[in-house]
């Protein structure tokens, strides 16, 4: 019987939640690199035994760690465990090293972005907040990361280079952080174009690639922020994330700091169908796996106000695309919840029913085995929750 | 042979326990001590200094026989009792909690 195994970052350290087909009783492994935060983990969509975790300290800085194993044990890409010499070509503690490129012959100038208060301020590697395993190389790995740039891996995480053409893109100076830094949280590889690469960023935007990462342009047309000077400007909008179902690469669904949107014209345009969404701010927002029309996100208040509205955690569906939702509540709290789902908190399987899964800023992760008519806790109290991904095991 | 004292992070990260004990050749300075900590386990580089810039991470402090030693150049020298192994070089979160 084929399976699923949920990947957890928190801020406390990894966990792994499997279970078979039924999605029933859950077995919980915990918690690997305890005590870091873990931005995201994700596997590999040609061989689920690899998966890639980004463990981050404001002390010790970006570490990346790799399993062949389905997340059973873990090693440092070019380090293994256990090995303190370096063997001849072997780059060891390079997997960890994320250097902007600005060489003259394939990078560009670190330039500055704007900071929260209007001014101009230097380009700061951070921490690594996205893993995307390529869909057709099995060593190829993208990262996005803070400051906003986009890298890639093509040894199985040992090394990264970046993908300057997109931090080079000319518009960097008007990029800013949102709340959480100024990110790359969202990158969508297309299923149908091998060079066809979308990305997000808070607060930047949306960006597509054609070349493999050459070159971009901003895709942002239709998006309105009434809090940047000009509302329709073509990048500056708090992007938060962006979905797609690998069945039609076209359409992307996107949730913005306020605002639900869809494209239908692979990001060229934007509508908003926010529709009778109770409050259209919101982190998540994901396709259901077999119905490319019914979407989910889940309303937070305010940008002020991080929590669900009026204490009660409801996942919204539509199933048309947007624009006419309905809450889901079955499982999920209806009073006094106030927590938070983050950005990358959100995943599907590819089972029959598709499953849902999300987690929480209060250390819950919630569960659907029916697409999201009905929701159960599958872990109440961990640390709180940074991302979910999910595996669909054969 | 030098000792050196790692926050508990760094030792998880090393697979060591809480001391290690690294050859020096030439003089014993804060850079000499941290190269050969990194060669021996580089899984701990950029993790206490930048990859690059080799700068100490703002939120680690260096010390030894109860100096703050973390605002020296690179190229100072440490006190004789840790070029002896008397006592040991520490690497400590500025910082704790949270």
């Amino acid at each position: 019987m084929s399976g699923v195994r949920v990947l957890v970052g928190t801020r406390k350290g990894a966990f792994i939640l499997t279970s078979d087909g039924k999605r029933e009783k859950w077995d919980v492994s915990c918690p690997h690199f305890a005590g870091w935060e873990i931005y995201h983990m994700k596997g590999s969509p040609l061989n689920p035994n690899r998966i890639y975790a980004s463990q981050t300290s404001g002390w010790f800085g970006q570490i990346i760690q790799r399993s062949d194993d389905g997340g059973k044990t873990w090693f440092q890409p070019g380090t293994p465990p256990g090995e303190q010499t370096t063997p001849q070509g072997m780059p060891k503690g390079e997997s960890n090293k994320f250097v902007y490129d600005v060489s003259p012959e394939t990078g560009k100038p670190l330039t500055t972005h704007q900071w929260y208060d209007g001014t101009q301020h230097p380009w700061e590697f951070k921490r690594v907040w996205h893993i995307e395993p390529s869909l057709s190389e099995a060593d190829t790995v993208f990262a996005g990361v803070e400051d906003a740039a986009l890298f890639r891996s093509k040894d199985g995480g040992k090394t990264w280079q970046e993908l300057s053409g997109l931090r080079g893109h000319g518009s960097g100076p008007a990029w800013q952080p949102g709340a959480g830094g100024m990110g790359l949280h969202t990158i969508i590889l297309d299923p149908s174009d091998p060079k066809r690469i979308y990305i997000a960023i808070s607060a930047a935007g949306a960006f597509r690639t054609d070349d493999g990462g050459a070159t971009w342009k901003p895709i942002n047309k239709g998006l309105c922020s009434l809090y940047i000077p000009n509302p329709t400007a073509e990048v500056g909008h708090c992007v938060h994330h962006v979905a797609m179902n690998p069945k039609r690469p076209g359409v992307l669904y996107m949730q913005k700091h306020w605002d639900v949107l869809r494209s239908d014209n692979s990001g060229d345009s934007w509508t908003e169908v926010s529709g009778n969404l109770p409050t259209d701010f919101g982190f998540v927002i994901d396709v259901h796996s077999h119905e490319p029309e019914t979407i989910y996100v889940v309303p937070i208040k305010s940008d002020s106000e991080h929590y669900v509205p009026d204490g009660k955690l409801r996942v919204y569906r539509s199933k048309t695309g947007g624009n006419d939702w309905e809450p889901l509540t079955n499982g999920l709290p209806q009073q006094n919840c106030y927590v938070n789902i983050l950005r990358d908190a959100m995943a599907v399987d590819t089972l029959d029913k598709c499953g849902v899964y999300f987690g929480t800023s209060g250390g819950q992760v919630y569960a659907s085995n029916d697409a999201g008519d009905s929701w159960n806790a599958i872990v109440h109290d961990l640390p709180g929750v940074l991302s979910v991904e999910v595996q669909t095991l054969p | 042979m030098i000792r050196v004292v790692l926050p508990q992070h760094l030792r998880t990260l090393a697979h060591v326990g809480m001391e290690v004990q690294v050859n020096v050749a030439g003089k014993v300075t804060l850079s000499s001590i941290l190269d050969a900590v990194e060669a021996d386990y580089p899984m701990l580089k950029g993790t206490i200094r930048d990859h690059i810039t080799l700068e100490r991470r703002p939120f680690l402090r260096f010390f030894a026989c109860g100096e703050d030693l973390s605002l020296e150049s690179p190229d100072t020298l440490v006190p004789e009792a840790v070029v002896s192994g008397a006592e040991p070089f520490l690497v400590i979160g500025a910082i704790a909690g949270g």
